[in-house]
This record gives structure tokens, sequence and C-alpha cells, in this order.
């Protein structure tokens, strides 16, 4: 058993755990019971990668670009998760959870989203098993996404707007808990990234974990050796880099570089900078590292990027970041955008703002020439051309 | 035996009606003064909730509250503070209810000394899991002579709610669905049956029904198997009214005419 993985008690080291209400704890316990003898028997996992397969258009091209890597002086990889169906990693997890409801009999789905990604995700594994579907999106993200909502809706998704507290992701995802705790019985919560009570970071963690699988055998038809020197990939709840890091977390030889948000500053009170700004504790049923004041209150999070401002990290990351394996950087809103303009300009691939994030921390590293970078391209950035539009003032 | 236990102990053919109301709303002040009001008015225990910024159990009415006193200023230490002559004006059952991060941000320990140096008897934290209480924290809620009190949903499982039962040493919040705070609730027949199969398991806590208890009607038909009922959403839906406080024995006496 590796040290980075759960344990048989659902805790990485410290982290994680199950801190609910008694009135989610049988659903909670009917996953935890059932999941990985679901997700590993042998007709499971056809299904899915089928599904990955000739439904999503796996596997993921592993990009070597070429101008970026002449820029940096090293050789640099690009995963391409934008290239998936509905333009993110967020539909590996949404096709493993559906397929999962299906299993326990599931009639009705719930999510939250924050920008959007996850909700359109999973509204469109919905569609295609015929389930009803009910997003949660804090109010304020339902004005400022209006394309992601409007794809939700076009495939029959009823979207609900969080109105309370900050209005944004976190609310969204108590919606969603209060959802699962009104609605005990038919009902399967699709978490989108890496947090939760167990099963949930484990579960969304291994059906993440294919573009790391990926990667390796990709990584070794290119270059004739299957690990790199260093994994990049950003965080904001930390699903992308979940899955980016998942077959590497065993080999020391492979740098694992986690990138947060720093909004305008880390320390200009507008930022995602968990593990920095954080202190250990309890949301949204899991003990992690979590953005709050001395009292416990959790304090709401600002990045540029709707995917990261997320005021927690799952706990696996949190894990990571305390045993050292995996070094956690941030980047500032200023450094993204740039950062994305750059790719756009240099290999033609517009990123996502959150990807942006991991492509930014390659100005900071320092590399020998002849190592192997993959950056995890989580999403692209057609849902971020207005911020783009109105930063550089195209 | 604390005061839980007391009032239990010695309720004979009572009703037992609790009320919960939110510390910090709706001024940061009123928290004792509605704890003395309501003991006048007759009630038997209380629970004060401690807010917290994401109340993934709670309705509206008690994420509202707790976002307003949260507002107020209200925190644990400002909590504590209030409550340290709270013994020379209110002679109730008191507990505290509200989430884990809070109170493990105070510091367990710290936090089950402070409630038995102003006088608190019992603790509700819904989020605590079980396993945690009894791995970490079961000594220093005993050595405080805290109740931790456990919930029970028609979805717990028999094997669990005995385990619970064993765990318990104030009473047992039975909910009366599987739903969060502030929904009305219809006894309906399923709901009865559900609350009979908890009382022929003959458990060895008192029972107290929560939830969607907000009418004379469902608080007698709940206390017509159990020991007790809690009101909350209701009550605190009352504190908005700018004078609540003439309300209150109102409010109450539908309770206990």
């Amino acid at each position: 058993m590796s040290e980075y993985q759960v344990n048989e008690n659902g805790y990485f080291g410290n982290f994680g755990g199950a801190y609910i209400p008694e009135m989610l704890y049988p659903n909670v316990e009917e996953l935890r019971e059932q999941y990985l003898q679901i997700i590993q028997h042998e007709d499971f996992q056809q299904e899915f990668n089928r599904l990955l397969r000739d439904y999503v258009g796996r596997p993921s091209p592993l990009y070597p670009a070429q101008r970026l890597s002449e820029r940096y002086g090293t050789t640099i990889f690009l995963k391409r998760e934008d290239l998936n169906h509905t333009g993110a990693h967020k539909i590996n997890n949404t096709i493993g959870q559906i397929l999962l409801a299906g299993k326990l009999g599931k009639k009705r789905i719930i999510a939250e989203t924050g920008a959007g990604q996850h909700g359109v995700a999973t509204a469109t594994v919905c569609a295609l098993m015929g389930l009803q579907c009910v997003v949660y999106m804090g109010a304020i993200d339902i004005e400022r996404q209006a394309p992601n909502v409007a794809r939700m809706k076009m495939m029959g998704a009823e979207v609900v707007a969080a109105t309370s507290g900050s209005k944004t992701l976190k609310d969204a995802t108590n919606e969603a808990l209060r959802d699962w705790i009104n609605n005990p019985v038919d009902t399967h919560y699709i978490i989108g990234s890496v947090v939760g009570p167990h099963p949930y970071p484990d579960m969304v963690a291994r059906f993440q974990s294919v573009i790391s699988a990926e990667t390796k055998k990709q990584l070794l038809e290119k270059t004739g050796r299957e690990n790199p020197d260093y994994a990049v990939a950003c965080v904001g709840g930390g699903s992308n880099a979940m899955g980016m890091f998942y077959h590497f977390l065993d080999n020391p030889d492979v740098k694992l570089v986690a990138v947060e948000a720093a909004g305008k500053g880390v320390y200009s009170g507008e930022s995602a900078a968990t593990t920095i700004l954080g202190k250990e504790g309890v949301l949204h049923g899991s003990r992690s590292i979590l953005m709050q004041t001395d009292d416990g209150q959790v304090i709401e999070p600002y990045s540029i990027s709707a995917g990261l401002d997320y005021p927690g990290i799952g706990p696996q990351h949190a894990w990571l970041h305390k045993t050292g394996r995996a070094q956690y950087a941030s980047i500032t809103d200023d450094e993204a955008m740039h950062a994305g303009l750059l790719l756009t300009r240099l290999e033609g691939i517009i990123p996502a703002i959150e990807s942006a994030h991991a492509l930014a921390q390659l100005e900071k590293m320092v590399f020998n020439g002849d190592e192997h970078v993959v950056v995890c391209l989580s999403g692209r950035g057609d849902k971020d051309l207005d911020n783009y539009m109105k930063y550089f003032g195209f | 035996m604390n005061r839980i236990n007391k009032l239990f102990a010695n309720k004979g053919d009572r009703r037992i009606l609790s009320i919960y109301y939110t510390a910090g709303y709706p001024t940061l002040n009123s928290t004792v003064d509605i704890a003395e009001a309501l003991e006048k008015a007759g009630v038997d225990f209380l629970e004060i909730g401690f807010p917290y910024s994401d109340p993934v159990a709670d309705g509206p009415i008690i994420q509202h509250s707790s976002e307003e006193a949260l507002h107020n200023g209200m925190t644990l230490h400002v909590l504590f503070e209030q409550l340290k002559h709270l013994r020379k004006r209110v002679a109730l059952p008191i507990l505290l209810m509200g989430y884990v991060n809070p109170v493990l941000q105070y510091g367990v320990e710290r936090f089950c000394k402070s409630c038995k140096e102003v006088g608190v008897d019992g603790v509700i934290v819904p989020d605590l899991p079980m396993y945690e209480y009894e791995d970490l924290y079961r000594p220093a809620f005993e050595e405080n002579g805290l109740s931790n009190i456990f919930l029970v949903t028609p979805q717990t499982s028999e094997a669990r709610i005995r385990k619970i039962d064993g765990l318990s040493t104030g009473f047992i919040y039975l909910l009366s669905s599987s739903a969060t705070t502030g929904k009305n609730l219809a006894v309906s027949e399923n709901m009865e049956a559900y609350f009979s199969r908890i009382r022929d398991m003959e458990l060895q806590n008192p029972i107290a029904i929560g939830f969607g208890i907000s009418t004379r009607d469902t608080f007698i038909r709940a206390t017509d198997y159990a020991d007790g009922a809690i009101v909350g959403s209701a009550f605190v839906q009352l504190l908005a009214n700018p004078d609540y406080k003439e309300k209150i024995p109102e409010f109450i006496g539908q309770f206990k005419p």
C-alpha cells in the first residue's frame, strides 16, 4: 500500500475521513462499501474504457510542444485534456460516476459547479444515460458563465441558483449536499473534484488517473522512458492534478508540481493559495487544509479563474503537501493570463485560465536542458474568451 | 448526572419541549436574554447554536440566522464570554449545537472544558464522526460531564441505532425525516411507523424528535411517541420580528397550554 494513497479508514495520513451529518451517512456508507468492488469489476472497466475511447475521445494526445520547449530550454509535453468531449478533464470523472450511479440503481443525479465545466460534464453524461439531472451553481457564477448554463439547459439539466453565503462554488456545494440530505434514496451526488467525504477523493482520483496512465504509455513511446522529470498541474480542489500525479506518486524521481491560484497576490486578501493561507480543518465532509478565520469560519477565496477559487484542496493534496511529496506553487492572475496568451501565440492553443496557471509555473522553474516536463492542459479556453478579451483589450 | 439526565429522569408524564436558537441572533448580545425568556415561558431545555459559515444540514431560516450572527461578530470565544454568568440567570439544561470545524479550531478538549466552566450540559455536533468521538474525544466529554448527542434518521440501520444508544449519555435526537432543518412536518403514516419502530426498540436513552416540529399538532404527535420534541426554525423565524421578546410567551404557550 502506497503511503500516498487512502488507507482502510478513509484517510491520507491525517487528512480525509467522512465528517458528515447522520442524514448523509447511509448514502456515503453505501458508496464506501461498494465503490471499489463496482469500479474494479472487469465489466465496469470495459464499459468505462469504451466510453472514454468512443465518446470522450481518449486517449488524449501527449503533445510535444516544440516552440514552448525552445523557449524554456527543455522538453515540454502537453497532456491535451482540453481535447476531450466537453473541453476539459472533468468528463473522465462524470463518465465513471454515472456508470457507478447506474450500478447503485440511482435515478436522479445532482452536482455542484463553479465555472460550469463540471456541470456541463455531468449534464452531458445524464443526457447520455437518460437520467434526471440537477446542477447547483452559485447565483453569481450563473451570471458570469452564461454559455455553460445554456449548455446544461440544452442537455436537459435543471440549473438551480445557490443564493446562500457568497453565492459561488462553495455555496453550490452546500446546496448539493442539502439536496442529497433531502433525497437520500434515489439520488447520486456526482462531486466534481477530489474533495468531499471518503470515498469521493479516492474515487474521483481513480477515475482521473487515466491521465497519468496514458501519459506513461505515451512518454514511453515517444521518448523511450515512461517517467517524466516533472509533472505540473493546476489545483483548485485538485482533480486534474491528482489524475496527472496518480501513477507517479510512488516514484520519487518524478517531481510533482501543483499550482494554486494566487489571485491578485498571495497576501493581497484576494487569493486562493490554500496551502499558504490555509490551516487544517474540515469542509464539505473531509479534513484537509482550508482558508478560514481563527474561529473556523470559511473564507471566500478569489481567483480570476472560476475553477480555482475553492477555499480548500482535496485531502490527498493536503497530505502530499504535508509530506513534501509534491511542491505547491502559486501563480497570480496576471502571470496566468500572460502564460495563456503565450501558449496561444507559440503553439496555437488557447488554454483555460485554470490550465494557464500550470503553464505560468514554467517561467519559474529552472531546467537542465534535457529534462522531460509534462504539463496537464486540463481544459480549453473557449469559456474564457471574454475574460482574455477584456484583460488584453483585444 | 447532569441537568439533561435529571430532566428526563424526573419528567413523569410531561412532554419535554426544547427550543433551538442561534447565538448572536438577532443581535450579538441577545443570547442569554433569550435563554432567560424561554425559561420563564416554560421551556424544558435549550439548544444554543454556534454559527458556521457552511451549515449544510440547515435550511434557509437557520442559514440566515447563522449568517447574521457571524456578521454580528459571534464566535465561540464571544459565546463562552457571554455564557460566563449564564448560571446566575438560567437554570435550564443547556446544549450547544454546531458544526465541527469551529470546535476543531477552538480545540476539542478546550471546548469541552469551556462548556463545563460556563455550565453547559451537552453538545450536538452533527458532523463529528462517531468513530472520531469514540477514538479521540470521548474522555474529554466525559471528564467535563457533557452529554454528546447523536442523530438518528429514518435511514439509520438498527445496528447503528443500537451502537448510538450505547454511546449516548443524554438523549437520542430522532430526525422526523431525512431533511434539512425548517421543513414543516406533516406527520404521515410512514413517519408514525418509523416513530413506533424506534419506540419499540426500547432504547436505554430517552428520545427527542426534531426537524420539522413547528406547531402544537406536530409537537403533540411527535411526543406521543417520544419523550420530547425540539422546535428550531419556527422559533428562529419568530426572532426576526422586532418585538420578538413580547411574543415569546405566546409562542411557547402554543406547545405548553
